[in-house]
């Protein structure tokens, strides 16, 4: 890089961290919920794009969708269901959470004067396994987003595990929220006559774009920034917004609550069927060149797909393929298992809102 | 594990997949119990899957007496590049024995939910029960540090909220369910961000890998604050004392089933990981004495003298158990402290002995939750006519846990204060008896209230529980008194997982 571009950088990053300790104090301080929630926001925004500086496309897409996006939508719908009053303070509640945070702090700061340059090629996240990754990648995986290729099929496995996160949250929220009756949802506001009229078109515009946008995100996630988790809470954005406009009630109608709940299973049951499938192939859990049987994989044309200079990687791409759909399927379902959850609460107990 | 040796229980071939069919196996039985039509087929889901669970865990357990070490790359990958299951004579034990409770726990909740998970809720709460399973299988079988935060994090989540669903009976369950959550998610934090340092200043994530470049590595503060976070965050998970301060409300308000299954299991698996990053991964020399001899061993030996302390102020029986808890991880971690093969062999040995007796007892409450709300010590006064067999498996339990000769309570302590002894570490013989004294304090004020006393004059009466919660129940008190006799079981196990940490056998 220039010597230019270099300081740009630079001055990029001391701005958006002190945007983010700004915002940080901003959120110790500030006494109102509602506030501190969208404050939330605010940082992981700002934090996406700090990320985005340091080149981290994916991690900055997953930050905005899931740290601006989904969390801060779970959080209000939280506020809504609890009775906010003043809190009683005591000197306790300040002096051990105060010590905790400054040892803590004193130690990140003490560790961080051990770390590597930033972006030193030689230091050892640059020089050991993450150079491997990209120089093997095109011959083993194939796929060009070599971020891709490390969580699908290096690291599939704690891919696997966090989707199964996922899943154990979404039951975790149905065990404690799911259940009981909805008979007095209200209805969808009436259809015509009302103020949110605009509100109505623009949503019904809206919602098939956010759905077409999260197959975009989930389709291109080998070639660029995207897969399955960012994809998922977007496409949970759409049922969520029809919920919002239209009334919870209609669209538990199109979706109901265990249809979402099965989706959320079947897509753990998907990945993890995909291991299941390259073990009875002959290979171990999640190992996608046996993802065909060698007989099938073997009668695949070099160059079918992709480079014709390296092996064929059908089994790499399939499995890629469907693994990500899996985590697709968990991540929106529980996403919208998750409003149900909430917002189903809000209308059960109108007298717990504030 | 010489007696596993000779144990050939599946087809090689399925032998040959059998690591990650311990973890997958539950994690896909989560899912049928999921989508089941109703709690009946969620429970037997749950138990087939559990069973499947141990079938593979004791045939992992024979090959690894074979063959020592197995390695199991996943995706084909070799590590570093791809995660791999690592399992020694450690690890091994460790899944056996989840894996058994796991069984025990599945037969057990045939009934034990009836009285206290509500009808519609019991097929997600069998789910989450098998991915709490899972989670803790792959927490002791991965090689990997961050796949066994993605495990730390796949059973907390489970357990945070099965414990909740414990306010069917005790509406406490669900503010200690939110302490549990707030506190294990500071723990898990604090362990990914010294994972993240050890990977900044390694560049690897793989335990073995990261081990040998820690070892070249020299001072690095980075390194230092990455394995102190590392301790500090898995501290928390397993009720390391000050750390501990989730655990008694979490227990004490959690469905029996998951008090049993959490006590048997959970602080055990953190326990397990700290032991494995101590051991295995920290590099040789003075960081990890400084931390044996200077903050385990002190931390330990306070939780034993002041937990215990506690439980006997306490006055719910559920609690009692759960200060007892905390008091006895004590006794484990000192044994570890000592860091030679003696003290470690000492610390599984008592780690299995907990487990067993903990479970038992935790049953055992649930046994008579199945007719009465019995809370405080008084209301179970003369639960032992009311219910014989639930009481008497009780009393073996918590005989174990006083450490009376004959049960394996007795032989883990007689070993933890050989193996002190052998260390010349006199100061931890002292606390170790101070603790026993302490426990035989709180126990025998439950025994004396439950044997010997009238039943309170009007109060509810208690009925014996059905034959299918007594039998697993009857099954993990009976191993108490059966490794109290004849110990060749735990304790070739415990001596194997020793020497595959520290080198030669004691």
């Amino acid at each position: 890089m220039s010597e230019i571009a270099l300081q740009v950088n630079f001055g990029l990053n001391i701005a958006l961290l002190l945007m983010l300790v700004a915002i940080g104090l901003a959120i110790a301080r500030t006494r109102s919920l509602l506030a501190a929630i969208l404050l939330m926001g605010v940082y992981s925004l700002a934090s996406a794009v700090w990320l985005i500086v340091m080149d981290a496309a994916d991690v900055a897409f997953t930050e905005a969708v899931v740290g601006a996006g989904i969390s801060t939508v779970v959080l209000l719908g939280a506020i809504l269901l609890v009775r906010a009053g003043p809190v009683r303070h005591n000197w306790r509640m300040t002096i051990v959470p105060a010590v905790l945070v400054l040892g803590v702090g004193g130690l990140l700061v003490y560790a961080v004067t051990g770390l590597p340059e930033f972006g030193d090629p030689a230091s050892p996240t640059n020089a050991h396994v993450g150079r491997r990754y990209l120089i093997q990648t095109p011959d083993e995986i194939g796929v060009p987003n070599v971020v891709t290729a490390v969580l699908a099929s290096y690291r599939g496995f704690d891919t696997l595990g966090e989707t199964v996160v996922v899943f154990a949250a979404g039951i975790g929220v149905a065990l404690m929220l799911g259940f009981g009756p909805r008979s007095n949802l209200p209805p969808a506001p009436a259809a015509t006559g009302d103020h949110h009229v605009v509100l109505r078109v623009t949503a019904k515009l809206l919602i098939p774009l956010i759905a077409l946008f999260a197959f975009y995100v989930q389709f291109h996630g080998d070639l660029g920034a995207g897969g399955g988790f960012q994809a998922g809470v977007i496409l949970a954005v759409a049922p969520i917004l029809h919920a919002l406009v239209f009334g919870l009630r209609g669209t538990i109608a199109a979706l109901p609550v265990r249809a979402v709940r099965s989706i959320a299973t079947m897509g753990v049951l998907l990945y993890s069927g995909v291991g299941v499938v390259c073990m009875i192939n002959g290979g171990g859990f999640l190992d996608y060149d046996y993802l065909f049987p060698p007989s099938v994989e073997a009668m695949i044309p070099p160059g079918l797909m992709g480079d014709p200079d390296h092996a064929h990687h059908w089994g790499q791409h399939f499995g890629i393929f469907f693994i990500e759909l899996g985590v697709l399927l968990t991540v929106a379902a529980t996403m919208v298992t998750i409003f149900y959850g909430f917002a189903g609460r809000a209308a059960e107990e109108p007298g717990a809102s504030t | 594990m010489i007696l596993f040796e000779a144990l050939y229980v599946a087809p090689p071939a399925l032998t040959a997949q059998a690591p990650i069919l311990v973890i997958a196996g539950p994690l896909i039985g989560a899912c049928a119990a999921a989508l089941s039509p109703g709690g009946r087929t969620a429970w037997m889901v749950s138990v087939l899957t559990a069973a499947f669970a141990l079938w593979m865990a004791v045939a992992v357990a024979g090959e690894v007496a074979r063959e020592g070490v197995i390695d199991y790359a996943l995706g084909g990958f070799a590590p570093p590049m791809g995660i791999a299951l690592r399992i020694d004579a450690l690890g091994a034990t460790m899944a056996l024995l989840v894996a058994s409770i796991g069984v025990m726990g599945a037969l057990y909740s045939g009934h034990a939910l009836e009285s206290e998970v509500k009808a519609e809720k019991r097929t997600l709460f069998q789910s989450g029960y098998l991915l709490c399973l899972a989670g803790f299988l792959g927490l002791v079988f991965t090689g990997d540090a961050f796949n066994a935060f993605v495990f730390l994090e796949v059973s907390s989540i489970g357990t945070y909220a099965l414990v909740a669903v414990g306010e069917a009976r005790d509406r406490r369950a669900l503010p200690a369910a939110f302490s549990y959550l707030i506190f294990g998610t500071v723990g898990a934090t604090l362990y990914v961000l010294g994972v993240g340092f050890l990977y900044a200043a390694t560049g690897t994530l793989n335990m073995v890998d990261m081990a040998m470049r820690l070892a070249t590595l020299g001072d690095n503060s980075a390194v230092q604050a990455g394995l102190a976070f590392v301790v500090a965050g898995l501290g928390v998970k397993a009720a390391m004392f000050p750390l501990h301060g989730w655990l008694p409300g979490a227990y004490a308000g959690a469905p029996s089933l998951v008090s049993m299954f959490l006590a048997a299991t959970a602080t055990k698996a953190a326990i397990y990981l700290i032991i494995r990053f101590v051991f295995d991964v920290f590099p040789e020399g003075e960081f990890g004495e400084v931390f044996l001899s200077w903050i385990l061993a002190p931390l330990a030996a306070a939780a034993v003298i002041i937990c215990s302390v506690q439980a006997i102020f306490e006055n719910e029986v559920r609690r009692i158990l759960a200060f007892s808890s905390v008091a006895q991880v004590g006794f484990i971690l000192l044994g570890v402290s000592l860091a030679t093969p003696a003290g470690l062999s000492a610390g599984m040995f008592y780690l299995v002995a907990h487990a067993l007796m903990k479970g038992a007892l935790f049953m055992a409450v649930g046994a008579f939750a199945v007719s009465v709300r019995a809370r405080t010590v008084e209301d179970f006064s003369g639960i032992a006519r009311e219910a014989p067999w639930s009481a008497a498996a009780f009393g073996v339990g918590a005989a174990s846990l006083a450490g009376v000769p004959l049960t394996m309570g007795f032989l883990a302590k007689w070993s933890l204060v050989s193996a002190a002894l052998q260390a010349g570490e006199i100061w931890i013989v002292a606390v170790l008896a101070i603790g026993s004294l302490l426990t035989l304090i709180y126990v025998g004020r439950m025994l004396e209230v439950m044997f010997f006393r009238a039943p309170v004059r009007g109060a509810e009466r208690a009925r014996e529980a059905p034959v299918g919660v007594l039998a697993p129940l009857f099954v993990l008190a009976g191993l108490s008194l059966w490794f109290g006799v004849d110990a060749t079981l735990p304790a070739s196990m415990a001596n194997a997982s020793a020497s595959a940490l520290v080198g030669a056998a004691p």
